[in-house]
């Protein structure tokens, strides 16, 4: 944009065109990478430089019990991990947390978008102020508050709902896998759905408001009007937003970390790294797992830019 | 608009009471918790029936202080060097992305998507045997430059976003009115930017702070646990007494700083959070 306007300005003073347009392109150029290039280059070396070192790390037996008896055993690990069935019971806990968080993150997300759109401006300040506390506070902290309500010691929720049928006082929440769950779940969405509210309310903001009108004067009912009108008009802002969510869901660590530390079954994959790698000091293996995850990442990414046509360099509104 | 009945009001209020508890009853669970002695822990009821301060009495001034305020200085040590490292990368780059025209933007904008993406914990263990020898673990540095591929590439959308809507016109319009071109970046830009990047400085903030993953693993001691990772480690003043008082109160005080945020800078901060995922 700033090059064409260079341009005409030296057309105007006459010089030969073509040299000073190179000149100024090549300047430019440079300019944009000196200003663009160290947070290009540290974004590589802090993700990219680790992930390879993993892969070397993942070739060999290493242990950092017993460093010097490092072999290189090829995919060595790899068989090790994939042929565990740990690593098949963590997969699936991680993808069953993932599809139930965010499906129900995106039901209340756009229930919440909705009320936040359409809020009299009197409470739309207060609504969004509230919504922002979940997003901001620590995922630790909202792991410990959801564990110390529910907790058999120091909790209150078995005596309020003790007129439930399957609650009773010495209900233990974190002893069984699908109550632990429950509870993690619970912490997991309170704490990330706004995020995906802010997400949807962005793209509701979008849709163009005389499509709906038009659609109220033909007397399309509120649901016909949601999923023939609203819906379709914000298809990229969904999907962008359960794409994010679900990768970052893919990632859970803290919330499981502090209730179960994994235990009744409720380890996930990050977990199991963090176990293999820091715990039992297993380079090798833990590297291999990392790597695991990784690919498991782009897979996800790629299926859902595939399938779903997410456009995101389109969302860039990069030219 | 038009002008809201008394039923619409009503349900109004009946819509925002929801939301805030929604929003705010686990916060006031844990604050609750809090204020609870500990033979009042096990009472079954939410709010303590004699309320105390002897927990944040503890974790500030008592037995558990060595392991919160250590650990509440390297966080809060931590957390703003890797903003302001983050921000001022972010920016410089930002402002080539929006203003400037040089082959490889899609690629670094890219880059940072890749990056946001990553698993977390798929750096640390590399990271962890790298550190262990050269001598990073359980160091602010250790930590300082992990958190750069949290807080960069959210950095670099969010602001690249408000730096593309920056009418830079201004600046040659101000250089035309006769202001040298230094006075026009301070006087024309410099006020239009600002916001973008203190929102941006915001979002980063907030998300270093909530590290958990690099706060367990890369350190080993208080010589650089932040306070998330510390939280794990509270025991309770005898070891027959459990931490609950004391991890709730440290709880409290490292929220405080979020809710004070917020109180503040909503606006700019659902304006940030949007723009750089969604029309970013």
């Amino acid at each position: 944009m700033s090059s064409t306007t260079l341009n005409k300005r030296s057309h105007a003073a006459g010089k030969p065109p073509k040299q000073v347009h190179s000149d100024r392109v090549k300047a430019e150029r440079r300019l944009g990478w000196y200003l663009a290039g160290p947070a290009f280059v540290v974004m590589l070396a802090v993700t990219l430089y680790p992930i390879l070192q993993a892969f070397v790390e993942s070739l060999f037996s290493l242990r950092l019990t017993a460093p010097d008896q490092s072999e290189f055993i090829w995919f060595g690990n790899y068989i090790t991990v994939l042929t565990d069935v740990v690593w098949w019971r963590d997969l699936g806990v991680t993808l069953f947390i993932t599809v139930v968080t965010v499906a129900v993150e995106l039901v209340l997300g756009f229930a919440l978008a909705l009320v936040m759109h359409k809020a009299i401006k009197s409470l739309r300040g207060l609504l969004r102020t509230v919504i922002l506390v979940p997003y901001g506070i620590i995922t630790v902290v909202s792991a410990y508050a959801w564990f110390y309500a529910f907790d058999i010691n120091s909790g209150y929720i078995n005596s309020w709902f003790s007129w439930l049928p399957f609650i009773s006082p010495d209900l233990n929440w974190f002893a069984d896998t699908w109550t632990a769950l429950f509870v993690i779940m619970a912490s997991e969405i309170w704490k990330t759905t706004p995020f995906i509210s802010l997400l949807l309310l962005a793209g509701l903001a979008q849709v163009p408001g005389e499509l709906t009108e038009a659609a109220e004067v033909d007397g399309a009912t509120w649901w016909e009007r949601m999923r023939r009108v609203i819906i379709p008009n914000m298809k990229a802002a969904i999907m962008v937003a359960v794409l994010f969510r679900a990768l970052d869901a893919f990632r859970i660590f803290d919330n499981v970390f502090i209730m179960t530390n994994g235990e009744q079954g409720t380890e996930v994959l990050s977990l199991l790294a963090y176990r293999t790698s820091i715990t039992r000091l297993e380079i090798g293996l833990g590297s291999a797992i990392s790597v695991l995850l990784f690919i498991c990442v782009l897979i996800i990414a790629f299926a859902a830019i595939k399938l779903f046509k997410v456009d995101l360099s389109g969302t860039t509104g990069d030219k | 608009m038009r002008s809201s009945t008394r039923k619409e009001k009503i349900w109004w209020a009946i819509i925002s009471v929801l939301v805030l508890i929604y929003a705010l009853f686990p916060v006031a669970s844990i604050f609750a918790t809090s204020f609870k002695t500990p033979s009042d822990l096990t009472s079954g009821k939410l709010l303590p029936t004699n309320w105390t301060g002897e927990n944040y009495e503890q974790i500030l001034v008592g037995s558990a202080q060595d392991l919160f305020l250590p650990a509440l200085r390297n966080s809060i040590g931590i957390t703003v060097i890797a903003t302001f490292i983050a921000v001022v990368l972010a920016t410089l780059c930002a402002y080539a992305i929006a203003r400037l025209n040089f082959p490889g933007k899609k690629l670094i904008l890219t880059t940072a998507l890749a990056v946001s993406i990553f698993p977390v914990i798929s750096i640390v263990t590399p990271l962890f045997n790298l550190w262990r020898t050269i001598g990073l673990y359980d160091t602010w540095i250790g930590l300082i430059i992990p958190y750069l591929s949290l807080t960069l590439p959210i950095s670099i959308w969010t602001l690249a976003a408000f730096f593309r809507q920056i009418p830079w016109e201004l600046e040659q319009a101000a250089q035309v009115d006769g202001a040298t071109s230094w006075q026009a970046f301070r006087k024309a830009i410099v006020p239009l930017a600002a916001p973008g990047v203190f929102t941006t400085a915001i979002i980063a903030f907030f998300i270093a702070w909530n590290d958990f993953v690099y706060g367990i693993s890369l350190t080993s001691t208080e010589a650089a646990r932040p306070v998330p990772a510390a939280l794990a480690f509270f025991t309770g003043a005898s070891q027959f007494q459990s931490p609950t008082g004391a991890i709730s109160a440290a709880a409290i005080i490292v929220t405080i700083p979020i809710v004070l945020l917020v109180l503040f800078f909503q606006r700019q901060i659902v304006s940030g959070l949007t723009q750089g995922a969604v029309k970013g």
